[in-house]
Order: structure tokens, then C-alpha cells, then sequence
């Protein structure tokens, strides 16, 4: 299985997810080992007026500090950042947010899609991207191009998915390197820096 | 969906947009605008690079369309309306202490914006006495701003965004339905001027008391967000407001000084000094 592995040093997973996401999300990141030299971006989809609650939220349960993405804003390592609602979040050759306000795609803005694919072009093999449990395939075509250009795609066992269509489709769609129940999610980006 | 076209060839038609129109996109975020090109480039069904060029370089109508679909022109009308709510509650009581009021909307689009803004200003009892200068890049979406008529699929959702505005009226009073559209009061219209502006390349028209650019920062590199909000400051009077997009920050300029940020969340600065 060796197109199965991590072909580069990760800079930067994407987490995408929408309906029944966020108990994941809950369950992941608290299980995570601090200081792994890596950036988180969490991409959901929800309500406008949530932003800060999100934001709060996962600060309370964290280790890492969580903050929303802002536009121009450097990705550094250590963080986790949140995409805020009603724009869409792209990334920018030299690893800035930007932000753009654009239609929306699969009902959705901030579209996973739109985000992944625009990681993709930048951060290439040393990008990972997650799908969570939702309701639609925002983030399958994302994951296509994210194979294509050598990234990594974790998608969420459906068994364990509150909703399990999204999650379903990328399997579906043979987009999946691999397919992991929370627990596993959170252990995988754990060993993902343990040398071997 | 693949791009198609590479990082070089979006630098390549860059260029042309400068050489042959005068038009000067090279300091904008590059992210935003590879997605919307290599878009415009799969809708118009191009089969190379070099006959998209080509088309973009000797055909005037189609210049126009690429301009106006590679700069985002998605609007609404009271677009975040805790945002109105401050404007209506503490923007226009310092407005209505003026015999004239001048308000600038940078970037306006097609317009809602600025039909917003003209409801608040009379249901306030300001209108009147008041001017919106509504300017955009882009003249398509101007001439859609000039006739006031929006889809009316959209409506459901400005009103509830103007009720949690603060507006009190019953909404359907400001415009009347027609087949799929709604066309808005034309005494709204009426107090608006309406022009070209490129906020990269020209300049400061006239004094204001209220500076509107919202989401339209979000596109310009850092550079050339500080030029645009050196421009503002230039056409704001002491003691206006200047108010940006939900996500666009002041801190970063070198105007930045001469602002204080409302006492609330939105992006609202008054000028001090
Ligand atoms: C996303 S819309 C924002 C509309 C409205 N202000 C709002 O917030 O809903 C951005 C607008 O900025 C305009 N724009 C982009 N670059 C510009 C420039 N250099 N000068 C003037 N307008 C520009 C675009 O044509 C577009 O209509």
C-alpha cells in the first residue's frame, strides 16, 4: 500500500465537515498531542452568527490555541484555525488565508471544496485533508484534486458518521486513503510525527 | 474541476489587461482570482490559453465580461445586519447633525447596498438633505444599480435581514413585485450618483461623512489596501465614519491612527484626528 502514505512532511490539515460534524470535531481535537508542527483549519458549515461561539468553544477543550482565520493572516504551525462563516476561505501561495465572498458552492460558504482544492495547489504532497459526517458532497471534488496533486485524504468511517452521506460519497468516488473512526482520526494525526 | 490555467499564464493575462485596457489587477490576491478565471475559462468553454488571450485582447465585449466575472460582485441588501443596526443606531444620529449629508459607497456593485442604506436614511427623515455616490469598478453592474430591480427569490431574505436591522416598516412598501422581480422606489434612486471608479487608479472625487467599502479590500494585497484606505481617508471630513466588510481591518494600515473603532464589533471607524 504504498500510495497509502504521507508523501511529505504535513504543513497543514484541512478539516471539512458539516451536518453532525461538530461532535467530531469535539472528539478530535481534544485528543490531539500539543505542539505538533503542524496547522489545523477547521471548514464547517453553519450559521453566520456562530462564528465566535465556535471559536469559544473549542478553546475551552483544546490545548491548542483555536482562533478564527483572518485574511492575509500567515499560517503558522501550532494553531488551529477556524474558516468563518458566509465567505469562502482559499489559501494563497505564500501560506496566507484570503478570504472571498463569491457565490456559493454546493449551498454551502464557506465551501470545503473551494478550500481544498485551493490547498491543493498550494501546499501540494504536504497537505492532509479530513471529511466528517454531512448531508452533502461539499469536499469530494475538493479531495480529487487533493489526490491528484499528492496530498492525503482521510475520510470518516460512515459507520461512525452521524450522517454519513458525505463521508459515503468520497469513499464512492474512490477519493479515500484511508477510512477512520474519530478515535482513529485524532491517532493518525497524532503518529503522523512520530518518526518511522 | 481542474485549472487550467498556471500561475504564469494568469501573470501573462494580467499584463494584457494593463497593456491594452489600462486596467491594473496585478496587485490583487492571487487566490481568488486563479479560481475565477480559470471558472470564466471552463463556462465560455475555451479550448486553449492562447484563443482565450486572444479573445480578451481584441474584443472589447468580452473584456468587459471577464472583468466583471473575475471581480466578485455578490451582494445583498442589509448584508450582516447587526452591522445596519449600528449604522441606523449610532452612524446616523451624528449624520442628522449636518444641513447635507454626503455618503460614498466604494465597490457598491449592483447596488443593494446603497438601496439599504437610502431606506435607512428615510426612514430617519434624512434622505433629503442626503447624496449616495455609488461607485464601482465595473459599469454592467451599475446600469443594474440605475433600475433598482432585483430577483425577487432574494426578497424573503433582505427583509428578514432589514427586520433584524432594525427596521420597523412593512418591507414590501419600499419596491413593488413584478413577474420574478422586484423594482424599488425610484425616490431612493433618485438620491443616488452614480460612476465608474477604480480604486486602483483614480482618485478622491469629493468630501464625505460616511465612506462605505465593504468586501471589496478582501481582493487587494496588502499594498494596495493601504493605498485604497489612503484614498479614503483623503475624502473623509474629521469626525466621519468609515465602514468596511465583516472580516476587513484597519489595523494593518497607516491610517490606522487617525481612527477609533465604533464600541461594538463592526467594522465601523470614526476619524479623530
Ligand atoms: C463582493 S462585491 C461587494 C459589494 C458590496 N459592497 C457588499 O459588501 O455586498 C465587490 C465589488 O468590488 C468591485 N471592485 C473590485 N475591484 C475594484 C476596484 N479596483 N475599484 C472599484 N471597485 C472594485 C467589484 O466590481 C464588485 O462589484
Amino acid at each position: 500500500m504504498a500510495e497509502n502514505h504521507v508523501k511529505a512532511t504535513p504543513q497543514l490539515i484541512v478539516i471539512g465537515g458539516s451536518a453532525g460534524s461538530l461532535e467530531v470535531i469535539l472528539k478530535v481535537i481534544p485528543a490531539l498531542q500539543l505542539h505538533l508542527p503542524v496547522a489545523i483549519l477547521l471548514v464547517t458549515h453553519r450559521k453566520p452568527s456562530n462564528d465566535d461561539i465556535l471559536v469559544d468553544l473549542l478553546n475551552t477543550k483544546s490545548n491548542w490555541p483555536v482562533k478564527e482565520a483572518e485574511e492575509k493572516e500567515p499560517v503558522l504551525p501550532h494553531y488551529i484555525y477556524v474558516a468563518p462563516a458566509d465567505y469562502h476561505l482559499l489559501l494563497e501561495k505564500d501560506h496566507s488565508f484570503s478570504l472571498d465572498v463569491s457565490e456559493k458552492v454546493n449551498y454551502s460558504r464557506p465551501s470545503i471544496d473551494i478550500t481544498f482544492e485551493s490547498a491543493a495547489e498550494v501546499y501540494g504532497p504536504s497537505l492532509v485533508a479530513v471529511l466528517l459526517s454531512g448531508a452533502n458532497a461539499d469536499g469530494v471534488e475538493g479531495m480529487k484534486r487533493i489526490r491528484r496533486l499528492g496530498g492525503y485524504c482521510i475520510v470518516q468511517d460512515p459507520a461512525t458518521a452521524d450522517v454519513e452521506y458525505m463521508p459515503a460519497q468520497a469513499i464512492a468516488q474512490g477519493v479515500a486513503n484511508t477510512i477512520l473512526s474519530p478515535e482513529g482520526i485524532a491517532q493518525f494525526i497524532n503518529e503522523l510525527f512520530t518518526a518511522g | 474541476m481542474e485549472f487550467e490555467i498556471n500561475d504564469e499564464e494568469i501573470e501573462i493575462l494580467l499584463q494584457d489587461l494593463l497593456d491594452n485596457y489600462g486596467y491594473d489587477f496585478t496587485d490583487y490576491s492571487r487566490a481568488s482570482l486563479k479560481r475565477r478565471i480559470n471558472r470564466l475559462f471552463m463556462l465560455d468553454k475555451f479550448p486553449s490559453f492562447s484563443l482565450f488571450r486572444k479573445q480578451i485582447q481584441t474584443d472589447s465585449t468580452y473584456f468587459r465580461r471577464f472583468v466583471e466575472e473575475i471581480t466578485v460582485n455578490v451582494t445583498e441588501m442589509f448584508r450582516d445586519p447587526a452591522f445596519y443596526r449600528t449604522v441606523r443606531e449610532e452612524v446616523l444620529p451624528v449624520l442628522a447633525t449636518h444641513p447635507f449629508i454626503r455618503i460614498w459607497h466604494a465597490g457598491c456593485s449592483t447596488g443593494e447596498e446603497v438601496y439599504s442604506m437610502a431606506i435607512m436614511l428615510q426612514e430617519a427623515g434624512l434622505l433629503k438633505k442626503s447624496l449616495l455616490y455609488a461607485t464601482d469598478l465595473n459599469p454592467g453592474v451599475l446600469d443594474r444599480l440605475r433600475k433598482g430591480i432585483f430577483p425577487l427569490r432574494f426578497i424573503k431574505q433582505y427583509s428578514e435581514n432589514y427586520i433584524q436591522s432594525g427596521g420597523k416598516e412593512d418591507f414590501s412598501r419600499y419596491y413593488t413585485a413584478k413577474y420574478d422581480w422586484a423594482k424599488f422606489d425610484e425616490q431612493l434612486a433618485a438620491k443616488m450618483v452614480v460612476a465608474t471608479h477604480n480604486l486602483v487608479s483614480d482618485r478622491s472625487f469629493n468630501e464625505f461623512q460616511l465612506i462605505f467599502c465593504r468586501n471589496v479590500l478582501i481582493y487587494f494585497d496588502r499594498n494596495l489596501q493601504d493605498r485604497a484606505l489612503q484614498l479614503f481617508d483623503e475624502s473623509l471630513d474629521t469626525l466621519g465614519f468609515l465602514a468596511l466588510g465583516a472580516k476587513e481591518q484597519l489595523k494593518y494600515s497607516s491610517i490606522y491612527k487617525k481612527y477609533r473603532q465604533l464600541d461594538n464589533k463592526d467594522r465601523i471607524w470614526r476619524k479623530i484626528t
